[in-house]
């Protein structure tokens, strides 16, 4: 069971994310509806996870993450997932940039209809994973459009899925093939692009992420 | 002119009531003209006319008389060009005592100086040919129109107030009182018929008094008026109103986007939720499929709205300014862009969204005529000016007439008096080149 802190101004989905989060046995220790709410109720009640929305009074600017990377910035490795109605490569990276972007999500809010895809990020990001949507990641993708030329269609696939914090396991899923051929085509991944990554899934996140976004410096050895 | 800093309800009133401004020349018409204030009015620009006509006259007269006369020891020359000053501050006077009996204003000719200074100040005025036509009035209102104009309210008032002051007279004198010292009455009767005809005689004399002054009203506006005056104040109030629209105008696209985001975009994420929910229970029952079909046709609309809502105005550029939005148009661009755009500070947020749906609509031209396959943004502050420049490796040839698009983002960047200029040789390359002037702190 997580202790869920979540911050979202519209009424009508804060109260339909409660009703999901309990329905999953999850205990929602505040629902608020404002950014300054949020850091009070994260202080009051130090929750595994901090669900938030990024445009929110006062400003109806990007509040909610702002508030959130603060919120990082004072208590490193606390779980946030950020909620969006925007595909913005920046807002995603300002995330992944707090502390060491562990434990951090940024989601479409649409993603919340496939109820229990997005329960699962929320445990991913609660157990310390990093979850990027996939659009955000295709953003990402199409940004470094040179070096990733030299991958093949399937290849760009793979890293994307592995971009989104996806497992080996999950990816062949995903894709219909065996776990084999996606490792060969990890293999190739990190030839083509002249990257060392170790396999275990976040660490891999982090680091294909760190790629994406033009950082190779980054990337953990 | 007035100047309208916003349209809100007085100003906006103020404006509307401009459009038919009351003059004497269209209250004489009216029935109930006498009974209003616009005689009395006629009365006191004539009577001021007179008092301010004799100090013109004297001014002239004592200027000229000192200047010539001290001209041999050199002082006489400062007060000759007092002299040729002494309409600049009459006109001025003569602007606000025409709004007496006409509420439309009379435009101030003159130019502000370029630089401060008393020096600058003189060559702009003595360069200025108002101040010349300024100083012909000055010199016709102290020779010539003042007299009249004495002499015709100085007569109204002499008759209608001898006439009503007769039994008064009557009264001091005990016995009788001489009438317009024409005739004699000494009877109570005699004295307020007098009285009477004074009474009477007002509003006949309101008529001539205010023709006088409709037509020496006429004669000021026609003599101080400066036709490129008038026609200046009326280009700056149209670009002032032209900014407002424009302003008025991403107003209302801003609040479409609040709106979009607020409501339909909430409430269609809300429904995915609820369908989602649902499904848990149903998927395995005949709804199943039906409940999934539901739940891919409301994405489908939030990617729309979505699309819709970042045409409209994207958050980006109002959270994160130019340069993120640039890079985020340059990521969903179908051919690779590179952004080379350096600026320290945020710029004017007009100035912004106006830039960034030049760059917006250029980006797009490069992507569906050009046949190029690579395109650079670049730009910067440089001389006050935010310089911006599109170029692409594609085949030149642009038609800067096709579409209204260009045109558009002509027109935007116009209104903040930037230009756009674009090159696009046969051959190639073609280059967008927006100039905003832009004073950054």
């Amino acid at each position: 069971m997580l202790r869920i802190v979540l911050a979202e101004d519209s009424v009508l989905l804060r109260e339909g994310l409660v009703g999901l989060m309990e329905r999953f046995g999850h205990q929602v220790v505040a629902a608020v509806g404002s950014a300054d709410e949020l850091t009070d109720a994260v202080a009051a009640h130090e929750p595994d996870i901090v669900v938030t929305d990024v445009r929110m009074p006062p400003g109806f600017s990007d509040e909610g993450l702002r508030a959130a990377i603060a919120l990082r910035r004072r208590r490193p490795g606390l779980p946030i997932l950020v909620l969006s109605q925007y595909i913005q490569r920046s807002y995603a990276e300002d995330l992944l940039d707090s502390s060491d972007g562990t434990g951090v999500g940024y989601l479409l809010k649409e993603r919340i209809g496939h109820v229990e895809e997005f329960v699962d990020a929320m445990h991913r990001v609660a157990e310390g994973g990093t979850v990027v949507d996939p659009e955000v990641v295709r953003q990402l993708i199409r940004h470094r459009r040179d070096p990733l030329a030299r991958l093949t269609a399937r290849e760009q696939e793979v890293l994307a899925l592995m971009a989104e914090g996806k497992s080996n396991a999950s990816i062949a899923a995903a894709m219909v093939v065996s776990e084999g051929t996606v490792s060969k085509h990890f293999g190739s991944i990190l030839t083509k692009l002249d990257l060392s990554l170790d396999d275990t899934t976040n660490r891999r996140v982090l680091a294909v992420l760190a790629y994406l976004r033009g950082r190779p410096g980054v990337e953990p050895a | 002119m007035v100047e309208l800093a916003g349209w809100s309800g007085p100003e906006r009133s103020h404006n509307v009531r401009r459009m038919h401004p009351p003059t004497i020349w269209t209250r004489l018409h009216l029935r109930r003209y006498v009974r209003s204030g616009w005689p009395w009015r006629a009365a006191l620009y004539l009577l001021s006319s007179a008092v301010l006509g004799l100090i013109t006259l004297l001014t002239l007269v004592l200027l000229a008389v000192a200047g010539s006369v001290l001209t041999v020891v050199v002082v006489g020359l400062p007060l000759l060009l007092v002299l040729v000053l002494t309409g600049v501050p009459l006109a001025s006077v003569e602007r606000s005592r025409l709004r007496l009996i006409d509420s439309e204003p009379l435009a101030d000719p003159h130019r502000e100086p370029d630089r401060t200074g008393l020096t600058a100040w003189l060559r702009t005025r003595l360069q200025e040919r108002a101040t010349w036509r300024e100083l012909g009035y000055a010199v016709l209102f102290g020779f010539l129109l003042w007299p009249l104009e004495a002499l015709v309210v100085g007569s109204v008032l002499l008759v209608c107030g001898g006439l009503l002051a007769t039994p008064v007279m009557l009264a001091v004198d005990g016995e009788e009182a001489r009438v317009l010292k024409m005739w004699i009455v000494d009877s109570w009767p005699g004295a307020l018929a007098a009285a009477l005809a004074g009474l009477l005689l007002m509003p006949v004399f309101a008529y001539p008094l205010g023709a006088i002054a409709a037509g020496r009203a006429a004669l000021t506006r026609f003599l101080l008026a400066s036709p490129t005056g008038e026609l200046n104040s009326k280009i700056k109030e149209l670009g002032r109103s032209r900014v407002r629209l424009v302003d008025a105008f991403e107003a209302e696209r801003r609040r479409i986007e609040r709106d979009l985001h607020d409501g339909a975009q909430q409430r269609l994420v809300a429904l995915s939720m609820t369908l989602g929910l649902a499904r848990l229970d149903a998927a395995d029952g005949p709804l199943g499929p039906l409940l999934a079909k539901a739940q891919d046709e409301a994405a489908t609309a939030l990617v729309e709205i979505r699309e819709l809502i970042r045409g409209i105005h994207p958050q980006v550029l109002t959270d994160r300014g130019l340069v993120a939005a640039v890079e985020d148009l340059a990521d969903r661009s179908t051919i690779p862009v590179d952004v080379e755009l350096d600026l320290p500070v945020r710029p004017p947020e007009a100035i912004e969204t106006a830039v960034y749906f030049a760059v917006s609509e250029a980006l797009a031209n490069v992507a569906k005529h050009s046949g190029a396959s690579w395109a650079v943004v670049r730009g910067g502050l440089e001389n006050g000016q935010l310089a911006v420049e599109v170029e692409d490796d594609g085949h030149g040839g642009a038609d800067t007439g096709r579409g209204t698009g260009l045109q558009g983002v002509a027109d935007r960047v116009s209104v903040l008096d930037g230009r756009l200029l674009v090159s696009s040789p046969a051959g190639g390359p073609t280059v967008f080149r927006l100039l905003v002037p832009c004073s950054t702190p």
